[in-house]
């Protein structure tokens, strides 16, 4: 007999897949979030979490963290991305190489090295907090400029000469055309950056010598030795919704910036 | 057009050269106030560059381009006043239609001039104000009417929306050159004779000079005042339409615009031509014996009763084509196209007449082909990107080859020709084309394939130096096929530059 797999049944894998990895685990994480240690229904992980001081000071200093490494390689990697997208260089690829390549090496590796390196010039342990975000900036960077330039390269440069062509000078192109239709890239960039740099406890625990601690730190640290389950899905679950509720906003903004659709890039 | 009207845009010696193409080459060209000039030719004539070396999105690589009698050819393109229609029409899709109409009057500074209490005059740039931008918006969207689009998205509109949203952004700045680089070629076909014809209006009633790119020689003929037919980076020719369809330069210019007839001929007495096997009484003057191109447009090509006319042959096709019947008549071994409103029956016999006034003769523009060669080892030569074998003893009469290939005088003397540099001519019958890379001395791509009556005049031009071959072949090639080149050994007819170096 021939085997026949009509559309609906080819997709049962995925639904196993998406079921057992990531329906299951965030049931789970719910279910912790929800009770307390005996298993009964409870918020006190909720208004512990926004009570307690430490809690919310790892929020706030993770924020910063993110917000002040995300600001920075916005403002190194818009320059780049723009200057690899317009120029004629045509062994511009090898330079966007170069710079991306660092993604694909062990970043434990990396930050070890920065760590060695700091160490070195004698700034390890003198400016924890700045470190830190030094080594998310190392660390992302390429997550930023990728975007950008993805975005920039795709902007037709006919729009450039129209609007050359219509008097606007150089700087009045760059803000009204260019920056305005590279905004998908720099709401990806964001997003790619941001997210992350609020969890990487591995970067924080290595260049700021464990005095600065993040949120992921702290997941770490319930679900570890701190042996409580329920506030570690509390935490986990908060990040959660600061993301979701960050990516609903830049994708609001998306939507009003750009009418172009699929302009999104990740 | 007035003859005198004076010059506003001026190209001298202009060149605009790629890395290793040149796209324009030595243009001199002059426009006049309120011409409405057609720039025309096939893709890569370098047409665009032209219009784009006028807004000043490419610097020439030599040359001057002067606007008004000043020199603009370095000043960006913010700072000239001309606008242009792109081929894409480049609307900014961040904006909506009024946004991008009003962009280039919100970069616009006006000189005001103003009284102090002191009663002393200063001017100052100002920008223009809401109202005066909205207002100005209003007349360009109703110009090109699309009144109350001002709120709409970009990609909301349809592509002749755009176009005409691109055309309303433009004028708005009430440039002095509007530039327009194929405009119309996104349109379906009713749409583009519509839009041809408000254009047309639009030049009428703005009174500002147009330059149009375009490809379309049907374009270029019905709007134009001037056409400026370019090839290969050079103007052809240039005159009004009647011109340039009824008295075309060259071939080129007779094969591009409409459809033509040409046959090589020859000068065969004082306004006599001879071609496709009959003599014709002509008005063009040209020295006897001398090799000829002649054209003849199918409308012109009278067919009556056998016997009568200058030529007989065989109607073998006929189409309906609408206003004419398109045939085929065979005379000879000539093909020959012929328009006319009468149909004759495939298949009849008739004669042929053409009157002398429509015969257009003009200088053949290739004879053969000429190379600057080397000679490599001992009996090959390399010329035009191509290694081919060739018969050295042609260069020394009475010399003979001996067993080791080395060239023997007729003294006995043994010489050595390797690296000698030779001109080298083949003829355009005696070069065999052969399609892919293989098995031929140079390799090229067919720029063009001209019908010439019972033959395809094909020009091959390599990749590497660009050099060009020309050939007469009963083959029809395509533009850009990838043919090779071979040419049989006794058709290399080689001479020495200087007396060969490597005697010995």
């Amino acid at each position: 007999m021939k085997l026949r797999f009509s559309r609906s049944q080819l997709c049962i894998p995925y639904a196993l897949f998406l079921a057992l990895f990531v329906v299951l685990p965030l049931v789970i994480v719910f279910y912790f979030a929800l009770t307390d240690k005996s298993g009964n229904f409870s918020l006190a992980n909720f208004s512990r979490f926004f009570f307690d001081p430490a809690l919310i000071s790892t929020m706030i200093v993770s924020m910063a963290i993110g917000a002040a490494a995300t600001i920075i390689c916005l403002l190194l990697g818009y320059p780049v991305a723009y200057i690899l997208a317009r120029s004629g260089w045509h062994r511009k690829n090898v330079l966007l190489l170069l710079l991306v390549m660092p993604m694909w090496i062990n970043f434990v590796l990396r930050i070890n090295a920065l760590k060695e390196f700091m160490q070195l010039i004698g700034i390890l342990g003198k400016y924890n907090f700045l470190n830190t975000v030094l080594g998310m900036v190392y660390d992302f960077l390429p997550f930023m400029i990728l975007p950008l330039y993805t975005t920039l390269i795709k902007i037709d440069k006919s729009l450039l000469e129209a609007s050359a062509d219509l008097g606007a000078t150089p700087s009045t192109t760059f803000l009204s055309v260019t920056l305005p239709l590279s905004t998908p890239g720099i709401l990806s960039g964001i997003t790619m950056v941001f997210m992350p740099t609020m969890t990487v406890y591995v970067i924080s625990d290595a260049l700021g010598l464990g005095h600065v601690v993040i949120l992921g730190k702290q997941i770490e640290h319930y679900f570890g030795s701190g042996d409580n389950w329920n506030m570690g899905s509390t935490i986990a679950l908060v990040l959660l919704l600061v993301i979701f509720a960050s990516t609903f906003l830049s994708n609001r903004f998306k939507d009003e910036e750009s009418e172009e659709k699929g302009r999104a890039l990740w | 057009m007035t003859e005198n009207a004076e010059k506003i845009i001026e190209m001298i010696n202009v060149t605009r050269e790629y890395f290793d193409t040149v796209a324009v080459e030595n243009m001199n060209l002059y426009i006049r106030k309120g011409e409405f000039v057609t720039l025309l030719g096939p893709s890569g004539c370098g047409k665009t560059t032209t219009l784009r070396m006028i807004a000043g999105f490419e610097m020439p690589t030599s040359g001057k381009i002067f606007l008004n009698g000043k020199d603009i050819t370095h000043l960006p393109p913010y700072l000239r006043p001309v606008n242009t229609v792109f081929q894409r029409y480049a609307l900014f899709p961040h904006m909506n239609v009024f946004d991008n109409i009003a962009y280039g009057l919100r970069q616009k500074r006006v000189a005001v001039t103003y009284r102090d209490e002191k009663g002393r005059e200063f001017t100052r740039l100002e920008k223009l104000s809401h109202d005066e931008i909205a207002k100005k918006v209003e007349k360009a969207l109703k110009m090109v009417e699309l009144e109350g689009f001002e709120r709409r998205a970009i990609h909301t509109l349809s592509g002749g929306q755009q176009q005409r949203v691109a055309i309303a952004r433009a004028i708005v700045n009430e440039p002095q050159i509007l530039l327009l680089d194929e405009p119309l070629g996104a349109l379906d076909l009713k749409m583009r004779k519509e839009m041809q014809f408000e254009l047309k209006q639009m030049h009428r009633k703005l009174g500002i000079t147009f330059i149009y790119v375009t490809h379309d020689q049907e374009e270029a003929l019905t709007m134009s005042d001037t056409v400026v037919v370019m090839n290969d980076g050079v103007i052809q020719q240039i005159g009004t339409p009647e011109d340039i369809y009824n008295q075309p330069k060259n071939v080129f210019v007779a094969n591009f615009i409409g459809e033509s007839n040409i046959f090589s001929g020859t000068m065969v007495g004082k306004l006599k031509v001879k071609f496709a096997g009959a003599t014709f009484d002509c008005v063009d003057d040209f020295p006897k014996n001398e090799k000829v191109d002649v054209v003849v447009r199918p409308e012109d090509i009278i067919l009556t009763e056998e016997g009568e006319g200058q030529l007989s042959g065989k109607v073998i096709d006929s189409i309906f084509k609408g206003i004419h019947y398109e045939m085929t008549v065979i005379a000879g071994k000539t093909e020959i196209l012929v328009q006319s409103t009468q149909e004759w029956p495939v298949g009849s016999f008739v004669g042929i007449k053409v009157d002398p006034e429509n015969i257009h003769i003009m200088k053949k523009e290739f004879y053969e082909n000429k190379f600057d060669g080397y000679i490599t080892k001992r009996n090959t030569v390399v010329f035009g990107d191509g290694e081919y074998e060739c018969d050295v003893t042609q260069l020394y009469p009475g010399s003979t080859l001996d067993d080791d290939g080395y060239l023997v005088l007729e003294g006995g003397e043994r010489i050595d020709l390797t690296d000698n540099d030779v001109k080298v001519t083949v003829g355009l019958k005696d070069i065999d084309l052969a399609d892919g890379e293989e098995g031929g001395g140079a390799v090229g791509e067919i720029i063009s394939c001209i019908y010439k009556g019972d033959h395809y005049q094909v020009i091959v031009r390599t990749r590497e130096n660009e050099e060009d071959y020309v050939v007469d072949t009963d083959y029809l090639w395509n533009e850009g096929d990838i043919v090779s080149v071979s040419i049989d050994k006794s058709k290399i007819k080689m001479k020495l530059k200087e007396e060969a170096k490597g005697k010995k």
